[in-house]
């Protein structure tokens, strides 16, 4: 009997066991792990050979040019892909709000870009991109309008990472706004319009203000998705040309080998970014948005 | 308004709609043209949209650029493995989670919550040297062990169980059910669409990873399709478009299918995983 009981009593452990023994190893070990490695002047080939130097990686980091670089330009990038995907996929999503089968079809063709990896959409899109042949420049040309350098060009090169990441990331977002604008219940529009409300003014003071929260959490979702940009960089542009589209985690990765202790530091930064965004984030959805 | 008025107003709209689809098709359309192009016609002025003949032959050539029958089987073990671990290690979690009482549940699931929020693009250097330390460096397991728990996968298999009333596992009790019986036979067949949410979304998270794999491997032999697939512009030279386009293909073309045919459930599997 007790033998019993006391089986009953470490079964639910015995359950989450290899779950938390795969969130501490993976997940919870890695992060002190790496705050362990962030105080060293770490030596990959002779451990014996790393130094402690306390916080002497993150003043590095600190003074250094081409951090404050990725650090701008991820910042550039994050709104720039916030923004114009929020637009663009609320407009597009009030559009396609209607119940019908072509708009669920259109839904599912923007969406695909989604499904496939970035791989495959940097590698197209790098092809249409291209300054002399792709077909980007092509339709330009045919249009009467002056040809893109595209990624070629410090100038226009974040601006071309940002267009991919937009076209890419557009289909959830557009999912996600149809699906809040569906749950808005149609007795609200119908005393709209016994009240003579202009469209401008049922959208600004009704739709708006009902699919904040969704809107709310697009926002923060977006955002820290897009401070861990990389596949798209690497394959597009490898940071360059002269920096242009370094990013953070590029940043981090292209000093992996070469400096472990200032990458980890590196790292340690970004974290300290991601938790205060979705700190933010909790403390806003508690308060800011409107929910009824 | 009139009637005529109405019927432009909706025309437009339908052909609008369809330029926007044409926006997020086209570029796929296009991979596909190039992929089947000679190297001289991916050169001419304007672009040559069908092909005169079609290349089957840049098939060949991309996958002859590399041991591709090695990317592609490492990257169906890597993803299978992945979906058959998380399966096993998340139903039981899941189930203690929502059907049972214990100290310090609150605690460990918000760990769980923790797990959710860490991405791997900060823990990867730390990761890689533990695995180096292990001595597996040199093996899959890297790119598969770290996924081992799913916390997105526990938390909503936990919600889903939750749902599953009190009195039909009750009553399994009293029919002197074990609870690896009543898992099997009760809890697994009535989340049916949740594990099948889960695995999807899996799959395609996993299939199409091209950042872990980056880090975690230094040699052919564990690569995956995707790292394959990118390193062709080093191997076949950054202006042969047709071979690059025509592996584009088939890295693309097993995802494209599994959309074609479940794309409801895998519109709701990333729809479910924003919603925290």
């Amino acid at each position: 009997m007790d033998k019993k009981r006391l089986g009953e009593l470490f079964r639910p452990y015995l359950m989450i066991a290899p779950a938390m023994a795969g969130i501490c190893l993976f997940v919870l070990y890695p992060i002190i792990f790496l705050g362990y490695l962030s105080l060293y002047d770490y030596n990959l080939m002779n451990k014996a050979k790393s130094k402690f130097i306390g916080f002497e990686n993150f003043a590095e980091i600190f003074s250094r040019g081409d951090f404050y670089k990725s650090l701008s330009n991820t910042v550039i990038y994050t709104a720039g892909v916030v923004v114009l995907t929020l637009l663009l996929s609320l407009v597009i999503a009030v559009w396609l709000s209607k119940k019908s089968k072509f708009n669920v079809f259109v839904q599912a063709g923007i969406f695909t870009p989604h499904v496939v990896s970035i791989v495959s959409i940097a590698l197209v899109w790098l092809w249409m991109m291209e300054p002399n042949l792709g077909f980007l420049n092509y339709v330009l040309k045919a249009l009467g309008l002056p040809p893109s350098q595209w990624l070629q060009s410090s100038e226009s090169a974040l601006m071309s990472v940002i267009l991919v990441s937009v076209w890419q990331g557009i289909g959830y977002y557009v999912l996600i706004i149809v699906a809040a604008l569906q749950s808005i219940s149609p007795s609200i529009y119908e005393a709209a319009a016994l009240d003579n409300a202009s469209k401008l003014k049922v959208f600004w003071k009704i739709t708006l203000p009902m699919i904040s929260p969704q809107l709310f959490f697009i926002l923060v979702i977006m955002t820290i998705g897009s401070f861990k940009v990389f596949d798209t960089v690497k394959v597009m542009t490898g940071g360059g040309p002269n920096n242009a589209t370094n990013t953070l985690v590029y940043y981090i990765f292209e000093n992996r080998t070469t400096n472990i202790g200032y990458a980890s530091a590196t790292g340690v930064v970004l974290m300290m970014i991601i938790a205060l965004l979705t700190f933010v984030y909790f403390r806003l959805l508690s308060r800011r948005v409107h929910y009824q | 308004m009139s009637k005529a008025f109405q019927y432009t107003g909706l025309t437009l709209s339908y052909l609008l709609k369809t330029a926007i689809l044409i926006i997020f098709v086209f570029p796929f359309l296009w991979m596909i043209s190039t992929s089947l192009q000679t190297y001289r016609e991916t050169l001419s002025y304007p672009p040559t949209l069908i092909p005169a003949l079609p290349q089957w032959i840049n098939f060949v050539d991309a996958m002859s650029a590399g041991p591709f029958p090695t990317y592609a089987k490492n990257s169906i073990t890597i993803t299978l493995s992945i979906i058959a671990i998380q399966l096993l290690v998340m139903i039981p979690a899941a189930y203690a989670f929502a059907k049972y009482r214990f100290a310090g549940k609150n605690v460990l699931f918000s760990l769980v919550l923790l797990a959710f929020m860490i991405p791997g693009q900060v823990t990867f250097i730390p990761v890689y040297l533990m695995m180096a330390d292990w001595g597996i460096a040199k093996t899959l397991l890297p790119q598969i062990i770290p996924f081992m728990s799913n916390a997105f996968g526990i938390f909503l298999l936990r919600q889903y169980f939750m749902q599953i009333p009190e009195e039909i596992v009750e009553a399994a009790r009293l029919d002197n059910a074990s609870e690896f019986t009543i898992m099997r036979k009760i809890m697994v067949p009535m989340s049916m669409p949740a594990l099948a949410t889960i695995a999807l979304f899996s799959f395609v998270s996993h299939w199409n990873d091209y950042f872990w794999p980056l880090i975690m491997t230094d040699s052919a032999a564990i690569r995956p399709l995707t790292l394959g697939i990118a390193m062709l512009r080093e191997t076949e030279g950054i202006s042969n478009w047709h071979i690059i386009m025509a592996g584009n293909v088939v890295l693309v073309i097993p995802i494209l299918v599994v959309y074609l045919f479940c794309s409801k459930q895998i519109v709701k599997a990333f729809v479910y995983s924003g919603i925290k």
